[in-house]
C-alpha cells in the first residue's frame, strides 16, 4: 500500500485549498525555477528515469515521447504541448479530479513539460462537459500568471510560457490525441493517419506533444523527488503511482491513487469498501475502462494493477477506470451498452470501424435477447476481429476488445441465452439474471 | 533512394513513395478505393492493408511512406483476411443494387469485390439507407451506395477549388453532401463522376441510357475549347452515348471541363443532314449536285475579290486547307479564322501560341493574366494554374475583370493603362515579375479581339521582353485561345492575304456590295445581320447562326464523326478519330470542299486525306510533329502604338454555351439555369 509521503495528489478529494496558496503549501511551484534551470535535457532524462508510462491509456513511455521533439526549434514551426484533458472514456474521472483539487499541478507540469520540449505555448483541451473544471482551471491558470508563473519568463526562468484551455464540443474522438488535434485546429475530430506522428507534423503542422492530464501532473513531482524514486514505487516498467478510479458494484466508489502493481482485489477491498455483497458476489470487472477486455471472477482474484499484469491476462490497464460488476449483471446488455457507445462515437471516416461498429452492436442487442444462433458468436468474434487493427485509431480496437472478452470469457453465458430463447433449456437452470428469468 | 522488398522481390524506389507505389512497382496489384494518384492521400478505406515485416498491426500501404529495408508481404492469410474484412464492411450498407447501376460494369466495389471479397454475405441485419442529394444538373447522386472514399470531397478542395462537398454525421451515419443544399459550382464537376470508385455519384444526362460494354469506345480529341483535351468518345451504334476523359499528362492530365463532357447530346440535335438550297426565300431540301449547281451559277463571272470566306471555331486543319486553297483559287485574298476579331498576328507563331505548354505552367512562379477568365475560356489551363498555385511561390496577378478564380490572385487593374504601369515600372508587379525565375503571362482574348488589340499584343511581347518571361530554356508569353480551330487557322495562314480584307474588312465590304458571296466554314460567331445582300454558303453541322442566313448548306460532319487534326492552344496537332459516321447525307469537312472545288471547276489535287495531311505539312511543318509542341522563335508581332482606355472584358460571357454544338444542347441549357442564369437578371418570361 502506498504510503502518504510518496502520495502525488495530496488534494485529489478536494479537502483542502485548490488555489495557489494551497497548492504550494502542498509543495507546487516549489524551486520550479530551479528545475528549469536543470535545463530541457534533463527533464527529459529525468523522466525517462523515471519509467513514468502514458496515463491516458496506451501506456507509451512518457520520457520518450518527449525525446521525440526536435532538438532546435524551426522560427517557422513553433512546439506545442497539448494536455488531453478530454477524458471521456466510460468509467474514467480521474482528470475531472485533478484538475478540480488540483489544478496547480498541471499547471506546472505544463510548464516543466513545455520547457522540456521547448515549447512555448500550451494548449489544455478540456471535455466539453467539464464546465465547472474548465473554469477552475481558467481561475488556477489566471493566478499562476498573476504570481508571475506563466507568460513572459515563466517562474524568472526566462523561459515564455503561454497556456490556454480550450474546451471540446463533446466527441469521445476528439480524446484521441491526433483527432484531439484536428477538433483543437477547429475541423472535425477525425483522426489523422500516422505517420507522420505529431512529433514531426502534429498541432497546426508543428511537432506537438499531446499528454494525458495525469501524465503532466505527475512530473513536477518527479522532478522535484528525482526519477529513481518513482521508479522505485511499482514493478519494473511499471513503475509510480497511480490514480485507479473504482466504479459500480462497489460499497464505496472512488479515486485513489495508489501504488502500480497493487493487486485488483485488495485495491477494490481496501478503498472501495470491497464488492456490493463480497467478493464472492463478483462477476467481472473492467479493470482499465470501457475499451479493455473484461475480466471473470477467476482472473480478478489475483491479478495485479500494472500494464503488463494485465497485458498478459489479455486486458489493459488502460486508464486504470474499473467497473465492478457484481452478479446481478447482465454482462451481455452490459457489453451491447458499450457497443453502443462506440458506434455512436466512431468518427465514421475508415471503414472498419463506421460499418463495423453498427454491425456489432446489432447483433449484440440479438445476443442481448438470445436471438440469435450459436454460430452468430464466432462470426461476431470474426467481425470484430476485422475491425481490431485494421483502423486508423484505436477506436476500432476499443470497440472489438470488450466484445471479444466477452465472448473469450462468458462464451457459455452466450450460447445458454441463445438456448433458453430458443426454448431448448430450461431457463431456471441458466437464469443467471433476473431479466432473463421473465423471458 | 530506399530499397525494400516486397513479396521477396526487391525495388528500389524514389524518396517520398509510399509502400502502394512502391508494391506496384514491384509489380503486385494493392486494391484501393479512397486512395487516387492526383489527390491526397485520405488512408480511410483501409482496403490497401499490407503486412509489413515488425509491424505488429497490417499498414495501410497508401499512407506508409516506404522506407529503406521495409519486408512488404501482400499475398499473405492475414492480408486476404483484411481485404476481405474491408470488403465485407463495404458491402454491408451498400445497395448492391448493380442491375439498375450506371456504374455497373465498371465498378470499382464491383470488381474488387469479385476479387477480393468473400463468396457470400454474413450480414443479415438492415442496411442503411441515406437521402439523396441535388447538387445540380450534371451529377445523379445514389448516396445510399456511398463507400466515403472522399475522392469527390479531395477533388473539389485540391483540383477543382470549390468547397462545396464534404462529410457531415459521424460514424454509421456520415454523408458526403454538400452541407448545404447547393450544387456543385465548378466547371470540372464531370470528374467526380469518374472519381467515384462506386456507382453514388453518376452522369445525369447519361442516366440509364447504356451499360458500358455495349459501348464501343474510340479515342480522339475534344474541340470544344481549345485545350484540346484528350477524350474517349463512347458510341453505341449511331449515337454518342458519353465522353470521357483519356490520360495525357501534358494536355488534361486525366481530367475533362464539363462542357467538353456534357455537350455531346448536343450532337444529337438541329443537325444539317442534308444540303439546303434557298429557294423564294426558304431553305429547301437539295441534293449535293443541286446545292453544288446553286453555288456554281452564282459564282459564274463573279470576280476573285467579291468572294470571301470565315472559318469558325470548331473547323479541322484539312477543311481550312482545303477552302483557302479554294478561295486563293478563285482569286481571293478575303478570308479570316479570326471570328471574334481578334488582332493575332499569324506572321510570327510565338505570337499566338501558349509558349509556356500547360505543364510548363508548373515549373512557372509569377503570373499575369490579362484580359482573361482562364476559369471559364480554358479550366484545364486553370486547373493547371491552381495546382501550381497549391505549391505555393506562385504569384498571380489580373488586369481585366474581377473573376472568381480558383486561387488567391491580386487585382492589378482593369484595363490597358495597368499594363502600361506595368510596363513601364510603376506598378507593384512589376517587382514581382522581376524577381520571377519563371515568370510568365497570359493574354486573353478579350485584349485582343479589340480596336487597340494590334497594340495591346505589341505592349504584351515587349513586357515579356521588357522582364524577361522570354530567356533561355523559357518562354513565359502565352496567349490564351477559347477556339478549338484558331491555332490550327493561323498555322495555315488563313488570314487576309495581299490586299485582303479581315474579319470587320468583310463584314463592311458586303455593307458596302464589294463582297457579294460568303463562304462559312462553321462560322457562327460573326455577326451575321451584318451579311446583308451577300450570298452565303454554310458548310458546318449544326442549324445554327450561320446556316439560317445562308442561301445554300452544306452539310460537315462534327468531330466525332471525322478523322480531322486540330492544334491546341500550345501549338500542339492532334487528331480526332471518326467514332460514328456523319449523320444523313452529310460528309468530312474536307471531301466537301475538294467535290466543290471541282464542281467549280478548280479542282484540288488531293484525292485522299493522307495527300492533304502531306500538303499540310508543307504549308506548316509544325502539322509534321503530331501530338507534339514544336517550340516557336520569339519573332516580331503585334504593332506598338497608343493603347486605348476602354477596361478589358473576358472573350467568354457564357461559358455552357460557345459553340454550336453546345448550344444545341439541353443538358448546357440546363447548366446555364442552374449555374450562370441565377447570376443574371431575369425577364418577366422566366418560369
Amino acid at each position: 500500500m502506498l504510503r502518504d509521503s510518496d502520495r502525488v495528489f495530496t488534494n485529489l478529494y478536494g479537502a483542502h485549498d485548490w488555489g495557489l496558496a494551497g497548492a504550494r503549501q502542498r509543495g507546487d511551484w516549489d524551486g520550479t525555477k530551479g528545475l528549469l534551470e536543470k535545463g530541457h535535457d534533463w527533464i527529459v532524462e529525468e523522466i525517462k528515469a523515471s519509467d513514468l508510462r502514458g496515463r491516458g491509456g496506451a501506456g507509451f513511455p512518457a520520457g520518450l515521447k518527449w525525446s521525440f521533439m526536435p532538438k532546435q526549434i524551426d522560427p517557422k514551426r513553433p512546439h506545442y504541448l497539448v494536455v488531453n484533458a478530454d477524458e471521456s472514456e466510460p468509467g474514467t474521472c480521474k482528470d475531472r479530479d485533478i484538475i478540480r483539487n488540483d489544478p496547480h499541478k498541471l499547471i506546472e507540469g505544463c510548464l516543466l513539460a513545455g520547457f522540456a520540449m521547448r515549447a512555448h505555448v500550451g494548449y489544455i483541451y478540456i471535455r466539453g462537459e467539464f464546465i465547472d473544471e474548465a473554469h477552475r482551471l481558467d481561475a488556477a491558470i489566471d493566478q499562476a500568471y498573476q504570481a508571475g508563473l506563466l507568460g513572459k519568463n515563466a517562474c524568472g526562468s526566462g523561459w515564455d510560457f503561454d497556456l490556454y484551455v480550450h474546451r471540446g464540443a463533446g466527441a469521445y474522438i476528439c480524446g484521441e490525441e491526433t483527432g484531439l488535434l484536428e477538433s483543437l485546429e477547429g475541423k472535425p475530430g477525425r483522426p489523422r493517419l500516422k505517420p507522420p506522428f505529431p512529433a514531426a507534423v502534429g498541432l497546426y503542422g508543428c511537432p506537438s506533444t499531446i499528454n494525458n492530464v495525469e501524465t503532466i501532473a505527475v512530473a513536477p513531482t518527479i522532478l522535484r523527488r528525482g526519477g529513481a524514486w518513482f521508479a522505485g514505487l511499482g514493478r519494473p516498467k511499471n513503475t509510480g503511482t497511480k490514480v485507479f478510479c473504482i466504479s459500480g458494484h462497489v460499497n464505496q466508489p472512488c479515486n485513489v491513487e495508489e501504488e502500480m502493481g497493487i493487486p485488483l482485489r485488495e485495491l477494490i477491498e481496501k478503498h472501495a469498501g470491497g464488492v456490493r455483497g463480497g467478493w464472492d458476489n463478483l462477476k467481472a470487472i473492467i479493470p482499465g475502462g470501457s475499451s479493455v477486455p473484461l475480466l471473470p471472477k477467476a482472473i480478478c482474484d489475483d491479478v495485479l494493477m500494472d500494464f503488463d499484469s494485465l497485458r498478459a491476462v489479455r486486458s489493459g490497464l488502460g486508464t486504470a477506470a474499473v467497473i465492478v460488476m457484481d452478479k446481478t449483471t447482465d454482462v451481455i446488455a452490459a457489453i451491447a451498452r458499450l457497443s453502443h457507445f462506440y458506434m455512436h462515437e466512431s468518427c465514421g471516416q475508415c471503414t472498419p470501424c463506421r460499418e463495423g461498429t453498427g454491425w456489432v452492436y446489432r447483433t449484440m442487442q440479438r445476443m442481448v435477447k438470445g436471438e440469435a444462433s450459436v454460430e452468430d458468436i464466432d462470426r461476431l468474434n470474426d467481425v470484430v476481429g476485422q475491425i481490431e487493427g485494421h483502423t486508423i485509431c484505436a477506436l476500432g480496437d476499443a470497440a472489438a476488445w470488450p466484445v471479444q472478452g466477452l465472448i473469450r470469457h462468458f462464451r457459455d453465458e452466450l450460447e445458454a441465452r441463445i438456448l433458453v430463447a430458443k426454448g431448448g433449456l430450461s431457463s431456471a437452470r441458466f437464469s443467471l439474471t433476473p431479466g432473463i428469468a421473465a423471458a | 533512394m530506399p530499397k525494400l522488398s516486397v513479396n521477396g522481390i526487391e525495388v528500389e524506389v524514389p524518396a517520398g513513395t509510399t509502400v502502394l507505389q512502391a508494391c506496384e512497382a514491384a509489380g503486385a496489384e494493392v486494391p484501393r478505393f479512397c486512395y487516387h494518384d492526383r489527390l491526397s492521400i485520405a488512408g480511410n478505406c483501409r482496403m490497401c492493408l499490407v503486412e509489413v515485416e515488425k509491424s505488429p498491426k497490417p499498414v495501410a500501404s497508401c499512407a506508409m511512406p516506404a522506407s529503406e529495408g521495409m519486408v512488404v508481404k501482400t499475398n499473405t492469410a492475414q492480408v486476404k483476411k483484411a481485404r476481405e474484412g474491408v470488403m465485407e464492411f463495404l458491402l454491408i450498407n451498400h445497395p448492391l443494387d448493380c442491375p439498375i447501376c450506371d456504374q455497373g460494369g465498371e465498378c470499382d466495389l464491383q470488381d474488387q469485390a469479385m476479387t477480393y471479397g468473400r463468396h457470400a454475405s454474413r450480414f443479415d441485419e438492415g442496411k442503411r439507407a441515406v437521402k439523396d442529394k441535388d447538387i445540380g444538373p450534371l451529377i445523379k447522386t445514389i448516396m445510399t451506395r456511398c463507400i466515403h472514399c472522399t475522392r469527390c470531397i479531395r477533388f473539389g478542395e485540391e483540383v477543382a477549388g470549390v468547397e462545396v462537398l464534404g462529410l457531415t454525421g459521424r460514424g454509421e451515419h456520415m454523408e458526403v453532401g454538400p452541407y448545404v443544399e447547393a450544387v456543385v459550382n465548378t466547371e470540372l464537376s464531370g470528374n467526380i463522376i469518374d472519381l467515384c470508385p462506386v456507382g453514388a455519384l453518376t452522369s445525369k444526362p447519361y442516366e440509364f441510357h447504356a451499360r458500358s460494354w455495349e459501348l464501343v469506345k474510340t479515342e480522339s480529341i475534344d474541340v470544344l475549347d481549345a485545350v484540346g483535351a484528350n477524350i474517349r468518345v463512347d458510341t453505341r451504334g449511331a449515337e454518342v452515348m458519353r465522353i470521357l476523359p483519356r490520360l495525357n499528362e501534358d494536355v488534361n492530365e486525366e481530367w475533362l471541363a464539363d462542357k467538353s463532357r456534357f455537350a455531346c447530346d448536343g450532337l444529337k440535335k438541329r443537325r444539317l443532314d442534308r444540303c439546303f438550297v434557298r429557294r423564294h426565300g426558304k431553305l429547301e431540301p437539295a441534293s449535293w449536285d443541286e446545292a453544288f449547281g446553286a453555288i456554281a451559277e452564282r459564282l459564274r463571272g463573279v470576280a476573285g475579290n467579291r468572294i470571301a470566306a470565315f472559318a469558325g471555331d470548331l473547323a479541322d486543319a484539312e477543311a481550312m486547307l482545303l477552302l483557302k486553297e479554294l478561295i486563293t483559287a478563285l482569286g481571293s485574298p478575303h478570308m479570316d479564322c479570326r471570328q471574334d476579331g481578334a488582332k493575332l498576328d499569324a506572321s510570327s507563331r510565338a505570337g499566338y501560341l501558349f509558349n509556356t505548354t500547360i505543364a510548363g505552367i508548373e515549373r512557372a512562379d509569377a503570373c499575369l493574366l490579362i484580359g482573361t477568365n482562364p476559369r471559364w475560356e480554358a479550366p484545364l489551363v486553370n486547373a493547371r494554374l491552381r495546382k501550381r498555385w497549391r505549391r505555393g511561390g506562385f504569384a498571380i496577378g489580373l488586369i481585366g475583370e474581377p473573376r472568381e478564380l480558383t486561387y488567391k490572385y491580386s487585382q492589378l487593374g482593369a484595363g490597358p493603362q495597368t499594363l502600361a504601369e506595368i510596363a513601364n515600372d510603376r506598378h507593384a508587379f512589376a517587382a514581382t515579375l522581376k524577381a520571377a525565375k519563371a515568370p510568365m503571362l497570359i493574354l486573353g482574348q478579350g485584349a485582343l479581339a479589340r480596336p487597340d488589340g494590334a497594340q495591346i499584343l505589341a505592349a504584351a511581347r515587349q513586357l515579356a521582353l521588357d522582364f524577361g518571361l522570354v530567356r533561355e530554356g523559357w518562354n513565359g508569353f502565352n496567349v490564351l485561345h477559347g477556339a478549338a480551330a484558331r491555332v490550327g487557322g493561323l498555322d495555315l495562314g488563313f488570314v487576309p492575304g495581299q490586299g485582303g480584307r479581315d474579319v470587320a474588312g468583310i463584314l463592311d465590304g458586303v455593307q458596302s456590295g464589294a463582297i457579294e458571296i460568303v463562304y462559312l466554314l462553321g462560322a457562327d460567331e460573326i455577326d451575321t445581320a451584318r451579311l446583308g445582300g451577300a450570298f452565303v454558303i454554310y458548310q458546318g453541322h449544326h442549324g445554327d447562326a450561320g446556316a439560317s442566313r445562308a442561301d445554300v448548306v452544306l452539310p460537315g460532319a462534327a468531330y466525332t464523326e471525322k478523322s480531322a487534326t486540330y492544334v491546341n492552344l500550345e501549338g500542339r496537332p492532334q487528331r480526332t478519330r471518326r467514332a460514328i459516321h456523319p449523320l444523313g447525307e452529310a460528309r468530312e469537312d474536307w471531301k466537301i470542299l475538294r467535290a466543290l472545288s471541282e464542281a467549280l471547276g478548280r479542282k484540288l489535287p488531293y484525292d485522299t486525306v493522307e495527300a492533304v495531311r502531306q500538303r499540310l505539312g508543307v504549308v506548316a511543318p509544325s502539322f509534321r510533329a503530331l501530338g507534339r509542341v514544336e517550340p516557336a522563335a520569339f519573332g516580331n508581332f503585334g504593332s506598338p502604338g497608343p493603347l486605348g482606355s476602354e477596361p478589358f472584358k473576358s472573350a467568354i460571357a457564357n461559358y455552357y454555351m460557345t459553340d454550336p454544338i453546345s448550344r444545341a444542347s439541353p443538358t448546357m441549357a440546363q447548366c446555364v439555369e442552374a449555374f450562370v442564369a441565377p447570376a443574371q437578371t431575369k425577364t418577366g418570361t422566366h418560369g
